[in-house]
């Protein structure tokens, strides 16, 4: 019980101190918004296509809502000092890093929403698969915010927590099949496409909008599942080596 | 917790390294329950890195730690509910009230909320911040940043409290109150083991105190005992008009008896277990063409004892001291 008083008041204060904050918010509306009107202007399409680019922007709007916040405040925290505290805390590391990252894990499936909110008043969202859309987007906030977590326990300045979270960030708009079908990529950056966890999740949200799927749901799931699993554990090994050192 | 003179900390054979650099080569000692036991040694001397290997913040490379007969040498979580941790520098979160910063550090400790709402405006009440409550860490003084510091590492009423440096680089009037504070918290039972390069403040605080140079224990003792030192030392230190180093030389060469030794380049410091006689002394300063301006009997302190123990200068304590910030000295 006492565990979950603290993880109740981690998550608690970093939603009122990061993730609430007006800024925040109103940015989770103008990033899928200038990304889906990005995205008609280059095409020049109708209204028609919005199905088409939802998937894509759901995944980015969750991708960076993510890795950005994350990022920047563990960082801030860790050169702060008040990271200190947590780490002092009488709590599990493993359950003090999943307090610290559910913030950010829930503010991401806000951010995957917003789109489609406004998708519903333009397009019949009727037949969109509910059951395979919402653990999509669960798991990929979860990846991205254990990305953004990755990052920020490999540098130690705010700074270069933005700069290494879009090395990976901006190459996976393009190569996870968000926008542009992964078989359209050139054949030597397939394989590139294979190792990163958003193509899976970009994949199932294809499939639950549009029915465009590529892969069975059960093989993008159990992959998502994989590389969340993978990164909060090589992120913990990093904590416990680095911080704690 | 257990009895009376159980042992609350118990650390052997600590060592630490950071890549070439030795942090702590070899921290032995114990400190009794109930007791404030004072960790005094310059900076770098490998105080810090004892007290994080303590409380979980960094790894051992080699020894053990028991804290209130816990082994925490492989499982450093173990005991962290025993204990409050004060950081050398404050590290609250600044975006948040103090009366917030209270509840959320007792939150992490498991206290619910009407418990620890209690016991935040209990302690901001006691430690003179009520008024501050609910304005912004950020905009407290460093002062006040420090009391905070000290209230958040008591507000789950641990029976071991380390504190780090509590009272460097704040004013005078702070670090007085601070003192107070710490010796409170001692008198009401409260295992303390803390750290500081004033020697005064060691001494006037702490039952007993481990010299640590260079990350080694060089001594461990009670005030008393390392104080008894000092009876039947004679010392005077004298203002000089420069090169105090120079004439240093000249007194011991023309007084053989006698210890001396610079303090600064304008002043130096002759002792004996003989009573120290001024005018020879100054009329041979005189001589060679200084001026004296000062010349002053010290009674022996703590400082005394460190130097002859540690063979580290006087001089190089008062230079960090400066360093550090004018207040926080005793």
């Amino acid at each position: 019980m006492k565990h979950w008083i603290a993880f109740w008041s981690i998550l608690a204060k970093d939603m009122r101190s990061y993730y609430l904050k007006p800024p925040n918010i109103s940015w989770g509306l103008v990033f899928p918004l200038a990304w889906t009107a990005m995205f008609f202007i280059k095409s020049g399409s109708g209204l028609e296509s919005i199905q088409t680019v939802l998937p894509g922007v759901m995944a980015v709007s969750v991708l960076f809502g993510t890795t950005s916040m994350l990022a920047v405040t563990v960082t801030f925290e860790k050169k702060g000092r008040s990271f200190e505290r947590l780490l002092l805390a009488p709590i599990p590391l493993e359950l003090l890093m999943l307090a610290k990252t559910a913030g950010a894990i829930l503010f991401g499936m806000a951010n995957a929403f917003v789109p489609v909110l406004m998708a519903a008043f333009i397009v019949d969202l009727s037949n969109v698969n509910w059951l395979a859309l919402l653990p999509a987007v669960f798991l990929i906030a979860v990846s991205s915010t254990f990305l953004g977590l990755f990052v920020a326990v490999s540098v130690s300045e705010v700074f270069e927590a933005q700069t290494f979270s879009n090395f990976f960030r901006f190459p996976m708009i393009f190569l996870c099949g968000l926008f542009f079908p992964i078989e359209k990529l050139p054949i030597f950056l397939r394989p590139l496409s294979y190792v990163l966890p958003l193509t899976y999740g970009a994949d199932m949200l294809h499939g639950a909008i549009r029915g465009a799927a590529t892969m069975p749901y059960a093989l993008s799931l159990a992959a998502l599942a994989a590389f969340c699993a993978a990164l909060f554990a090589i992120s913990l090994r990093n904590i416990r080596r680095r911080w704690i050192a | 917790m257990g009895h009376e003179n159980e042992i609350a900390i118990a650390a052997a054979g600590l060592a630490k390294r950071f890549g070439e650099v030795t942090a702590v080569a070899s921290v032995t000692f114990d400190v009794r329950e109930g007791e404030l036991f004072g960790f005094l040694g310059p900076n770098g001397a490998g105080k810090t890195t004892t007290i994080n290997m303590l409380t979980g913040l960094a790894r051992l490379d080699t020894g053990t730690i028991r804290i209130a007969g816990i082994d925490c040498s492989r499982d450093p979580k173990a005991a962290q509910h025993l204990m409050g941790v004060v950081p050398d520098e404050s590290n609250l979160y600044p975006e948040l009230s103090g009366f917030e910063n209270l509840c959320f550090c007792g939150a992490l400790y498991g206290m619910r909320r009407r418990e620890r709402e209690t016991r935040a405006r209990e302690l901001l009440e006691s430690f003179g911040l009520s008024e501050a409550a609910d304005r912004k860490f950020a905009g407290y003084s460093k002062g006040m940043k420090r009391k905070l510091t000290i209230a958040a590492g008591i507000i789950h009423r641990p029976p071991i409290l380390f504190l780090d440096e509590p009272t460097t680089g704040i004013d005078v009037a702070s670090a007085r109150q601070i003192r107070q504070l710490i010796a409170d918290l001692n008198a009401a039972g409260t295992t303390i083991l803390l750290t500081t390069h004033y020697i005064e403040e060691a001494e006037r605080l702490c039952w007993r105190i481990a010299f640590i140079v260079e990350g080694r224990i060089i001594r461990t003792d009670s005030v008393a005992d390392l104080m008894r030192e000092t009876q039947g030392r004679h010392v005077v230190e004298f203002g000089v008009s420069s090169d105090a180093n120079a004439l240093c030389a000249v007194i011991r060469e023309t007084f053989p008896a006698l210890e001396c030794g610079m303090v600064t380049s304008t002043a130096l410091r002759v002792e004996s277990h003989e009573p120290v006689r001024i005018g020879p002394l100054v009329r041979l300063i005189e001589d060679h063409g200084e001026e004296v301006s000062e010349a002053r009997k010290i009674r022996p302190s703590l400082e005394d004892v460190f130097v002859h123990v540690t063979g580290i200068e006087a001089r190089l304590m008062k230079q960090e001291r400066e360093k550090m910030g004018k207040g926080g000295g005793a």
